[in-house]
């Protein structure tokens, strides 16, 4: 399977299941997409009609050369070997955990999928002694995994902080006995950041999330407080400081991430004025809501979008390496030394080796399955996970989905977001074609600006 | 060669038969947490 594309000036081939990727000029490029998958050993006649005289007739024939000899190389239509390895997907150790600090929030985001915190149910901070009967819970399904992931996410988890600091505290008196390394990360709206906790977040976290959605105007027209005024006059200066101190710390990971919305389009101006205000890492992503509410991002905002994403990475291209140059995560991409091919059969690996813990101590496949009915899998005072489901979540590999099957993205997004899939298609296997759509184009993207920065 | 460049050396068919060891970061911890991008993600296999 191959996607070829033009974009930039680029002419782009994607061989799907090498995972290379060819730039090619012009003749190569009409004549792969004219010979099609896969590539015949002798250039048919036809092919001549269509390319000389525009080309000299040995120009076409060393441009099939070219492509017969990838092809051959196994890096052009190369042949898909990956269904025996799909088959094979059973469940793996838990290792990474969400854990719902704070199902209670001092921000009213409007587009909130966590229900401003409450997740379709109450307000409820979670108590120390969940955490730790969670820290266990990770550990005892964790098995021979060396790496936790620990993300203390709310609702907003600042608003719990000490608890946090007797979590990590007590999960990193057991890593030596247990042969395992935690990492942890928070993601927070800032409203609560003080000196203390920028300082004790840069210490212990590996990764922190910092939420902010760009322009002052946009950020306060949806993250709002209790009383309705905006956040971003609190939350800027804050963030910088937890930036600038973290330059000295042992973790250099954190990311400014923002959501865009029907209302913002032209969201590569927030990344930039993220970028502008100091941030190098910058994440600034789609909406995920009910088609039905009048910030939700639909079809026929696409073309829109797709112009954005273009815009920004053009204007990413023209910034790399020099001071201005920043990451923006949707457009990151290691072509080389990416993740392995397993890792990529079913991706987030949600309800598998990953699990969100409520504050009661209930088990689900994510945090976004948090409050939905019938997703509940275990709770971590009796140790209980439902093992059907999660045979179910292991299952899901872009080979268990008939419409990643196919796609020429299956081996970047690893069948999309499952939450997703079940809220908006009604099925983890079904895939949510807005996402699947936006996802396609910031991998072109992605590639594209990976040619231009060679 | 003349009309065509490849810009890496990926060989995800390899990947396949040396990877799976599972001690990468769960793609969805490191930002998104609404979206799913795993291309991104670092490969910590010290076996391959």
């Amino acid at each position: 399977m191959i996607h070829q594309y033009r974009l930039n000036g680029y002419n782009i081939v994607l061989d799907v299941n090498s995972g290379a990727v060819h730039l090619m000029d012009n003749l190569s490029f009409d004549l792969l997409d004219m010979l099609g998958d896969p590539i015949p050993e002798s250039c048919p006649g036809e092919v001549f009609d269509r390319f000389t005289p525009a080309y000299a007739r040995e120009e076409v024939e060393d441009a099939f050369r070219e492509l017969l000899a990838l092809q051959k190389a196994d890096q052009l239509c190369s042949s898909d070997d990956y269904n025996q390895f799909a088959k094979l997907m059973t469940p793996s150790p838990v290792k990474a955990m969400c854990l719902h600090i704070a199902h209670d929030c001092n921000l009213r985001c409007k587009y909130c999928f966590a229900d401003t915190g409450e997740y379709m149910g109450h307000r409820e901070l979670m108590s120390l002694e969940v955490g730790k009967a969670a820290i266990d819970y990770l550990i005892k399904y964790s098995c021979g995994r060396h790496n936790l992931e620990v993300d203390f996410f709310g609702g907003e988890p600042l608003m719990n902080f000490e608890v946090v600091k007797e979590i990590v505290r007590y999960a990193r008196s057991l890593e030596q006995e247990h042969g395992k390394l935690f990492r942890f990360t928070i993601t927070t709206n800032g409203l609560l950041l003080d000196d203390d906790k920028i300082d004790f977040i840069n210490r212990e976290m590996s990764n922190v999330v910092l939420s902010i959605d760009g322009r002052r105007e946009v950020n306060d027209r949806v993250r709002v407080r209790v009383d309705g005024r905006g956040s971003y006059d609190s939350i800027l200066p804050k963030f910088q400081k937890l930036v600038e101190k973290r330059r000295n710390g042992p973790y250099d990971q954190y990311y400014a991430r923002g959501t865009f919305t029907k209302y913002n389009k032209d969201f590569a101006e927030d990344v930039l004025h993220l970028s502008d205000m100091g941030f190098d890492q910058v994440s600034v992503e789609p909406v995920v809501t009910d088609p039905a509410e009048p910030y939700a991002l639909t079809g026929e905002d696409l073309p829109e979008v797709f112009a954005e994403y273009e815009r920004l990475a053009k204007i990413m291209i023209e910034r790399h390496g020099t001071p201005k140059d920043f990451n923006f995560f949707h457009f990151m991409l290691d072509l080389d030394q990416g993740p392995c091919a397993i890792k990529r059969l079913r991706g987030c690996g949600c309800g598998n080796e990953y699990v969100a813990i409520t504050p009661s101590g209930d088990v689900y496949p994510c945090h976004q399955f948090v409050g939905h009915d019938g997703w509940k899998m275990g709770n971590v005072f009796d140790q209980s996970l439902d093992f059907d489901l999660k045979c179910k979540f292991a299952a899901a590999t872009v080979y268990g989905k008939p419409e990643c099957k196919n796609c020429w993205a299956k081996f970047y997004c690893s069948g999309g977001c499952n939450a997703n899939s079940m809220q908006y298609s009604g099925d983890i296997l079904k895939p949510y074609k807005l996402s699947c759509e936006l996802e396609k184009k910031r991998l072109e993207c992605a590639i594209m600006i990976k040619a231009a920065t060679l | 060669m003349k009309h065509i460049k490849t810009i890496n050396s990926a060989n995800l068919k390899e990947s396949a038969v040396k990877g799976g060891c599972g001690e990468c970061q769960a793609s969805c911890q490191s930002a998104c947490k609404t979206s799913c991008t795993v291309a991104n993600q670092k490969c910590e296999n010290k076996n391959k």
